[in-house]
């Protein structure tokens, strides 16, 4: 058996020293009537090599973004990721340690996620991060919750259309069993207007919830969006793509309340969903309403400085059902990983990163529109992320542009967004003009061949 | 800090009681006796900060100038949308970073440095093979919005991960969404809300029984799922006290969660009279599956009644637990609860296809965007796979054994106020050595520390006064089990001031946890 060193003569001297004569007595506090009288229907062992090629099969059916240029996004991306990031964070003193509850054992990870808090607090212009949640979607959640308890006010919540639709699924499950009432405010030309948000708005709104860039990839005028919800005595909990915080302003600037965001492009793998990486940063006011774990800096009793997990008055381990939140395992690894790729990047390779994306999407979507039966959806600005629209339905497309070799876009509909005919269109730093002006070419094949 | 305030340091932290290193107790009836460490084990000081390391113009060469034709910035997005600069990140070169990390990386005790017995966490060894696998290409390179075609492997590997769940928890169906044990208890007490709606009954389900000795998370999650919870008192054995239960259960209770094994290392023979009374009142059966460790492939929850439960996949099948995460949640339930589980799931086709079933129209919907914390399932899986149905079970048998073992050679000095007998894990009670010393659990934690050991989970759970909750895991060898009993024996003998000094050997002393939440500084700051 993988695994457990004891050998015979170790599992005879232990039983000894237990006083019984075998393992099995040590189960005999089981009623027999519910014990497996048969093995587990699972397959039979295997050893490292067989595993190994086993999963290698399984992978090979697989197309993963290093078979096919990446041209997909929605609230995850294709970003370059600098070697340093997985070398040191497989470091085993950090990837086998565990959540740092004894910080003379653990200054190492604790020293790691006061640092994570300060890049994500310095990225967003936000006073306090935590040290992480579960990812993008239920961080615009626990958010949703902590702007209820913040304000007090349980009557509604307003979300904008333009917000990630899974995201929006998420609060609606989540407030499904409590108070508020959901409001959605529809998109306009990929867009929501400040007026249509300030007529969603009431007294007992707890917060308006918007994404910049919104799911579109279109940038809202956002500052108007969060003046609207301030005029009402609303907090703005505004959900962002951390990459694009290397070029546009900055959550704190515009008066967000609480920030959240998916922590993936910051240095994580696509892995197909997860784990992925829950941020969230607030204004200091908020933070003993916040959710999650926090790192605070403190001295140890010879007056040297160290970190350790405080507040944790908050947290479901001391105040049970009154605790701001239930997470207790966050996103640990991530976080660190976002760390290293922050650290590692600096300014101006973040900056780098966001300029790059946003000036090979606008070439992307330039030249796709140059594509008969291709046109953009919308006129507002965008950052790395674009609508097209596509004379014939987008699915087939899809399908074509994918057997020509390429992940080419999201048909909005898989989505259950508008407009129909829409398939949205995602440009990292990583891909080159020429697989560009190859995916363009696919598309106009893809067109032609479904005239 | 010098080289002689560096001696004078060691010198205070070596007081002459201390069992000198050079001593040698050799071999005894428990096996040798560790070297507890009087010297710091790593660097003297703690890295500096990143931001404090940051110098102006340093950086690190990654992407590559642009290849599209340039255009300037604000014809692409107006310039009202544009930060005046990037953010104030620090400016490090590559060697900065790796070194910082790497020394950084020294301060932690681990797995894969340290025996690490914190109680409930399941901490048990983290296979390589399994890191390698998750991180092919084909695995660790999906997008989640990828066409189906694409994705059949990965589909195949989720569909065949609903089943084993399905088939080791004794249940029916699996949703593998949920992104951690909490995220999964919530889900399924949201799943259970939706199944009482659909009976016209939620009105009428206000409540949530748990019992007192149950992790913080479940009251947690029950209150943020909507329910009201109602404690559960245990009984002198620490097991569910079956009066309290029957009496306080009624027409509005909704769920009862229980813990089995529970958390004082305790399987509740009770158990299937506890799911008899709930089902007879038209109630649920919550197991948190939190120390399944325990049982695979010996008793699965579904024949003992229960009706829905999470999993912790990355402590009872191995993942890296990264400094805090992550975890996956997924959650099994009986037939009648499948069609409320999370969207979407993973369905076979009759032509033998995978795909991503959305047309679930009573399900919950989501709590998680995107599919699930699908590198975690994916060394879960490979964990699964590795073991087989016989090395399930030899899991449970040996990680019961040797908490059983530990348990024996240490409870003279530290009772253990519940059972005989354990499961896979133990809480002992330092409580005489507190009454009579003034030697608390949080003491004798911290002094394994400098044995080299982790510490236990300490004060909890809240049943046991002075709690040590002590779980070594089928990984650990008989040596280190020995090692350890012996330094735990050693330390109750050692002296009080030490005791609550230590631990001395680690880059710092004891924290000031109450000065951390006065006055909290949670991020760095320029001087």
């Amino acid at each position: 058996m993988a695994y457990v060193l004891h050998t015979d003569d170790d599992v005879r001297a232990m039983l000894d020293t237990v006083g019984i004569h075998s393992i099995d007595e040590l189960f005999e506090v089981i009623p027999p009537e519910f014990r497996l009288n048969r093995p587990l229907q699972v397959p039979e062992a295997l050893g490292e090599l067989a595993l190994t090629s086993h999963l290698a099969g399984l992978a090979e059916r697989n197309q993963g973004v290093d078979s096919r240029p990446c041209f997909l996004g929605a609230g995850c991306y294709d970003h370059f990721i600098p070697a340093v990031v997985d070398q040191l964070s497989m470091r085993g003193e950090f990837y086998t340690a565990y959540t740092p509850y004894q910080p003379e054992a653990s200054q190492g990870t604790l020293q790691a996620v006061f640092e994570y808090q300060t890049l994500i607090a310095q990225l967003t212009e936000m006073d306090v991060s935590n040290a992480s949640l579960y990812d993008g979607g239920s961080a615009v959640a626990e958010a949703v919750l902590m702007a209820m308890t913040v304000g007090d006010r349980h009557g509604r919540v307003v979300m904008a259309g333009t917000v990630h639709p899974e995201h929006r699924q998420i609060v609606k499950t989540y407030l499904a069993n409590l108070s508020p009432e959901i409001v959605t405010v529809p998109a306009k030309d990929g867009r929501v207007r400040a007026s249509d948000l300030a007529q969603a708005l009431n007294d007992e709104t707890a917060c308006a919830v918007l994404q910049y860039p919104n799911v579109f990839g279109e940038l809202e005028e956002v500052e108007d969006l969060v003046k609207a919800a301030h005029d009402r005595g609303a907090l703005a909990v505004v959900s962002v793509d951390p990459i694009s915080l290397g070029l546009l302003r900055r959550p704190g600037s515009y008066g967000a309340d609480i920030v959240v965001a998916e922590g993936q492009p910051l240095g994580n793998y696509l892995a197909y969903g997860g784990p992925y990486l829950g941020i969230m940063a607030c204004r200091e006011k908020f933070v003993r309403k916040m959710p999650g774990r926090l790192v605070g800096q403190t001295t140890d009793h010879n007056g040297k400085r160290c970190w350790v997990l405080t507040l944790q008055t908050r947290e479901q381990h001391i105040r049970r059902e009154k605790a701001t939140s239930n997470i207790c395992t966050n996103q640990g690894l991530l976080a660190l990983r976002a760390s290293i790729y922050l650290a590692v990047m600096g300014p101006s390779g973040l900056r780098q990163a966001a300029e790059l994306s946003t000036r090979k999407a606008h070439y992307a979507a330039e030249r796709l529109a140059s594509v008969p039966g291709l046109s953009l959806a919308f006129e507002g600005p965008f950052f790395k992320e674009f609508v097209v629209r596509s004379a014939q339905d987008p699915r087939m497309v899809l399908a074509e542009v994918g057997r020509l070799g390429f992940h080419g876009g999201i048909a909005l509909a898989e989505l259950g967004l508008g407009p129909e005919d829409g398939i949205l269109v995602a440009v990292t730093e990583k891909r080159t003009r020429a697989e560009i002006d190859s995916l363009v070419e696919a598309y106009r094949q893809a067109l032609m061949k479904h005239q | 800090m010098n080289d002689s305030a560096r001696t004078d340091f060691i010198r205070e932290c070596r007081p002459e009681r201390l069992i000198p290193l050079e001593q040698d107790p050799g071999q005894t009836a428990i096996g040798p006796l560790p070297q507890p460490r009087s010297r710091f084990m790593y660097k003297l000081n703690p890295p500096a900060l990143l931001f404090e390391t940051s110098r102006a113009g340093r950086r690190t060469e990654i992407l590559p100038p642009s290849d599209v034709p340039s255009r300037p910035l604000d014809e692409l997005v107006p310039a009202g949308h544009l930060a005046a600069g990037p953010p104030p990140l620090p400016e490090l070169g590559e060697l900065d970073v790796v070194r910082h990390y790497v020394n950084l990386s020294t301060l932690n005790m681990s797995i894969d440095s340290n025996f690490y017995p914190l109680g409930s966490c399941t901490m048990k060894y983290n296979p390589k093979r399994n890191e390698r696998i998750a991180a092919m290409p084909g695995i660790a390179g999906l997008h989640p919005y990828q066409e189906e075609s694409t994705l059949q492997g990965m589909l195949r590997l989720l569909f065949e991960m609903q089943e084993y769940l399905a088939e080791i928890a004794g249940l029916h169906a699996v949703s593998l969404q949920p992104a951690a044990g909490a995220q999964g208890e919530l889900t399924a007490l949201f799943t259970a809300a939706a199944y009482f709606r659909s009976k016209g009954e939620r009105e009428r389900r206000t409540k949530v029984l748990i019992p007192d000795s149950a992790h913080g998370t479940n009251p947690a999650s029950a209150h943020l799922a909507g329910f009201e919870t109602v404690t559960i008192k245990s009984d002198a054995r620490g097991l569910v006290d079956y009066a309290d239960l029957v009496n306080k259960l009624g027409d509005d209770t909704a769920v009862f969660m229980i813990t089995n094994p529970n958390t004082v290392g305790l399987f509740d023979p009770q158990i299937g009279a506890i799911a008899q009374e709930l089902h007879d009142r038209g109630a649920l059966l919550y197991l948190d599956g939190a120390n399944m460790n325990a049982i695979l492939g010996v008793v699965r929850p579904g024949d003992m009644g229960v009706d829905l439960m999470h999993y912790n996949p990355h402590k009872t099948f191995s993942g890296p637990h990264g400094g805090g995460g992550p975890g996956a949640g997924p959650i099994a339930v009986r037939d009648f609860l499948a069609p409320f589980l999370p969207s979407p799931l993973v369905g076979k086709r009759p032509d033998g296809t995978f795909f991503l079933d959305h047309d679930r129209p009573q399900s919950i919907g989501r709590v998680r965007a995107f599919f699930g914390n699908v590198g975690v399932l994916v060394r879960a899986y490979a964990y699964i796979r590795s073991q087989g149905p016989d090395g399930l079970k030899a899991i449970a048998r040996n990680a019961v054994l040797n908490a059983n073992y530990l348990m024996t050679k240490v409870k003279d000095k530290y009772p253990v106020p519940h059972g005989e007998r354990c499961m896979h894990e133990f809480v002992a009670s330092a409580r005489t050595l507190a009454r009579d010393r003034g030697i608390r659990a949080m003491d004798i934690g911290k002094r394994l520390i400098d044995y080299g050991f982790h510490a236990p989970t300490v004060y909890f759970p809240l049943i046991v006064s002075e709690a040590l909750m002590i779980e070594p895991t089928e990984s650990e060898s008989r040596e280190t089990l020995d090692a350890f009993a012996h330094a735990l024996l050693a330390i109750a003998d050692e002296p009080e001031d030490l005791l609550h000094k230590a631990p001395i050997s680690t880059p710092i002393n004891r924290a000031d946890e109450v000065k951390a939440a006065k006055q909290p500084v949670l991020k760095w700051r320029p001087a």
